[in-house]
């Protein structure tokens, strides 16, 4: 046996002992988060958190091929790392791409260990896909910054220790070049976090005020008025990490995957066969592209931009996979007993039974195609920056932020 | 599985698009589409002698390089990516079919031919729906110790010059294989002028019988070479569109700048890198995973068939009126998308295939 199949054997075994129980929960309650983080305790203790983070900051230094062979055993389990994943795909690395050697050693491992959740503070009312418009003001106090503003859609927010925030501090100067990324504790005074209800009925995301919010400068990330530089490398990472499912183990579980749907369809009837074969096609395309383009960072590729092709892709899909799924099951995929009682035998697990998933993987679906950039948005990047079409002409890009036309912090415009 | 070329792969890649940028200047392609044999015999026989791809996945054995499918899928992309007209893809699918059988003495006659790029072969199907996997209609029946053939076969690739056809036919209630020299050929108008064909009719044509059976796993080789074409002449239209967008101006802007072409281009790039991965993966599996082959074959094909067209589709009408005209190369990428798509069969086979293997 080599030694990455020993890896991966032992992986195995570990998982199995570990992992079953738990439930991928987007919105876990308080005592869901105390039983993730003792459960990323236990995974960092065993070696699989941090995978192919260095030694020093609590990594463990492995290879990719360890990172993968873990990620593929892992996906016949269900681990209730989701509200870390912001933290891990990407707070985190951009910490590891930009910070202080003092900021790795302080952060790094309690992140790794789970011992503290990360959320990404950038979008605002007024300011989302263009997230360089937005207008939370920091201002410099002494050793210190201080912080007004309005964050919203903030994921896991509600749970978190630490944010990753984007402020302006410049508004004199054209808007890529007046913002500053610091790192907020989520407890300090003058923070308040309020849950928003979403289309699903529960609450994934938040909305955040910071009422003079103090933050030392020694929690700045890059370079007063470099923050841009900083925040193009988070959404590298975040795009990356969505294409290739950071936190979302146990696809196994998921009820409109391929292979859910062909356990229940009517696989006699040549169009149900016919729309299945186009889901089978889709995601496996998919799914090699994102193999591809792991391999290609493995032989020293970067994906760059192309990772928002693999976004895109990924949005879409969702989209049709929840949709086809809807379709495939009829009357009883918006229709259903809360107790998943379907009077035949079916399952009963309490959300709704198989009706109650794919209703709610309706819901769900449209987030891919928002969070971490629209789907125009990345149509955009991937014109610009991976085929070099030329840009399209801007009018903020040399105006100094305070002149521009922006939305009013409540959602609409003002001049 | 191995989705990324090795750099042996990559230097194979860069040697045959050097030879077809020297080979097949802009507007070459055209002079020789419309002319003689409709390719260029002379540059055919040179990358045959100077790149030895007429032997590239014949055994060394039999006087070839014995290169694995990975290797035939990187060379048939950059053909495709140039429209290379002349009976490479016919003649290669006609080796694999008569490598996969496992005759040997079959292979030691005819190999070393096609190896050195003195034999032109094809493949010659015959069932009704033109589907490579359906029951051919051309019978074979025994006569003075050999066998004779029967019937037509309608679309044969190139098949007016071939020097050597591989037949299946219907002996005894089963499927053979044969190869034989003969049948009446006639040339079809074909929608892809790069590209020939010609229905062959065989009356007592004599045949001789290949022993054997790979056929099953050859034509999901041929699916998988078929796709590496296709993917060339994805990434051919789109690197085309591509440019023209960044020079062509409209209002003002250039018309890659604006969102209506921008976003389409984008998807058209969604495409091509899904494609790429998926024939790499096919390519793989036809030899490294065996196992893998049937399905990855036939997702190549029903995959990359279709986005290949779609591609070459978008990128035509983007270039606007010239596009449409007989002069621009748009319609050649056009036309050969279209017929490669149903090159082996009307591509709901290869949906029909793959449902019987994934479902
Ligand atoms: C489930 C979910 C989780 C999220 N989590 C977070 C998080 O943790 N942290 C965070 O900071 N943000 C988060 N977001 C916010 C998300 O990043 C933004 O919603 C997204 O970037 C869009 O911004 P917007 O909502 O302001 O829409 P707008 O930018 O106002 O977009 C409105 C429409 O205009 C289109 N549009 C905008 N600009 C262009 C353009 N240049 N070209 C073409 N079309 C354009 C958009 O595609 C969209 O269709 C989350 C969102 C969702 C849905």
């Amino acid at each position: 046996m080599s030694d990455l199949e020993e890896y991966r054997r032992r992986a195995r075994e570990w998982l199995a002992a570990n992992a079953p129980g738990h439930r991928a929960e987007a919105t876990p309650d308080e005592d869901g988060v105390a039983r993730a983080k003792a459960f990323m305790a236990r995974m960092h203790d065993a070696g699989y958190s941090g995978i192919t983070w260095p030694r020093e900051y609590g990594g463990q230094g492995l290879t990719q091929a360890e990172d993968r062979a873990f990620a593929a055993e892992a996906r016949d389990f269900t681990l209730p790392i989701y509200v870390f994943s912001i933290g891990l795909g990407m707070c985190g690395p951009t910490v590891l791409d930009m910070g202080t050697e003092e900021q790795k050693a302080r952060w790094i491992r309690p992140l790794l260990r789970g011992e503290e959740i990360w959320c990404q503070l950038f979008s605002e009312p007024g300011a989302g896909s263009d997230v360089a418009g937005l207008q939370t003001r920091a201002e410099r106090d002494g050793g210190e910054w201080v912080v007004h503003g309005q964050k919203v859609w903030t994921s896991v927010a509600q749970h978190a220790d630490r944010g990753l925030l984007l402020t302006r501090t410049d508004p004199g100067v054209p808007k890529h070049k007046g913002l500053t990324m610091l790192v907020v504790d989520m407890r300090a005074p003058g923070v308040t976090v309020r849950p928003l209800r979403d289309m699903t009925g529960r609450a994934h995301f938040n909305e955040i005020f910071f009422d003079g919010v103090r933050i030392p400068d020694a929690d700045r990330v890059g370079e007063v008025n470099g923050g841009w530089q900083v925040a193009v490398t988070t959404l590298l990472h975040e795009r990356l990490s969505i294409a290739g499912g950071v936190g979302m183990s146990g696809q196994s579980e998921n009820p409109v995957s391929f292979e859910a749907l062909r356990s229940r369809a009517d696989l006699g009837d040549p169009i149900v066969r016919d729309q299945l074969v186009e889901l089978y096609i889709r995601s496996r395309a998919l799914s090699l592209f994102n193999t591809r383009l792991s391999q290609e960072t493995k032989a020293g590729i970067f994906p760059g931009a192309r990772g928002s092709a693999a976004k895109l892709l990924l949005a879409e899909l969702t989209l049709f996979q929840a949709d086809l799924a809807a379709s495939l099951a009829g009357p009883g995929s918006v229709a259903y007993r809360e107790d998943g009682e379907t009077g035949d035998g079916g399952d009963s697990a309490g959300d709704g039974g198989d009706a109650g998933r794919i209703a709610h993987a309706l819901s769900l679906a449209p987030a891919m195609a928002l969070g971490g950039g629209t789907n125009e948005i990345m149509r955009n990047i991937i014109g610009d920056r991976v085929l070099g079409l030329p840009p399209e002409p801007r009018v903020d890009k040399n105006v100094p932020f305070s002149e521009l036309k922006v939305n009013s912090q409540g959602g609409g415009t003002r001049r | 599985m191995k989705l990324v070329l090795t750099s042996e792969q990559n230097d194979l890649r860069q040697a045959v698009r050097s030879f077809l940028s020297a080979t097949l200047p802009p507007g070459r392609v055209r002079e020789v589409m419309e002319a003689g044999d409709g390719y260029d015999r002379a540059a055919y026989d040179r990358m045959n002698g100077e790149l030895g791809l007429s032997g590239l996945v014949v055994p060394e054995e039999y006087g070839g390089a014995g290169a694995g499918h990975a290797e035939l899928a990187v060379v048939l992309e950059e053909l495709g990516a140039a429209l290379l007209p002349g009976p490479f893809l016919a003649t290669t699918l006609a080796t694999l079919v008569l490598l996969e059988s496992g005759d040997a003495g079959a292979a030691k006659d005819h190999l070393p031919g096609i190896a050195e790029g003195r034999v032109r072969a094809s493949f010659a199907p015959s069932s009704a729906d033109g589907s490579w996997w359906g029951a051919p209609s051309v019978t074979a029946a025994e006569a003075g110790g050999g066998h004779v053939l029967d019937g037509v076969a309608p679309y044969v690739l190139n098949g007016a010059d071939a020097d050597l056809l591989v037949v299946p036919a219907r002996l005894g209630g089963r499927t053979r294989l044969f190869v034989t020299t003969g049948g009446e050929r006639a040339p079809l108008t074909t929608l892809d002028l790069t590209r020939r064909q010609a229905r062959v009719e065989f009356a007592a044509a004599p045949a001789r019988l290949v022993e054997g059976d790979g056929l099953a796993r050859a034509l999901d080789l041929a699916s998988v070479a078929v796709a590496a074409e296709q993917l060339g002449v994805l990434r051919a239209s789109l690197a085309a569109i591509t440019e023209y967008a960044g020079i062509r101006v409209a209002f003002g802007r250039y018309i890659g700048s604006y969102q209506g072409v921008k976003h389409r281009l984008a998807d058209m790039h969604c495409a091509l890198e899904q494609a790429e991965s998926v024939v790499r993966h096919a390519a793989w599996a036809a030899g490294e995973a065996p196992g893998e082959l049937p399905a990855a074959a036939a997702l190549a094909q029903a995959y990359t068939g279709r986005a290949c067209f779609q591609v070459a589709k978008d990128h035509l009408l983007l270039y606007g009126g010239i596009g449409f005209t007989w002069e621009h190369d748009a319609h050649l990428y056009y036309k050969r998308a279209k017929s490669l798509e149903v090159l082996l069969g009307p591509p709901r086979a290869h949906r029909a295939r793959l449902a019987d293997l994934v479902l």
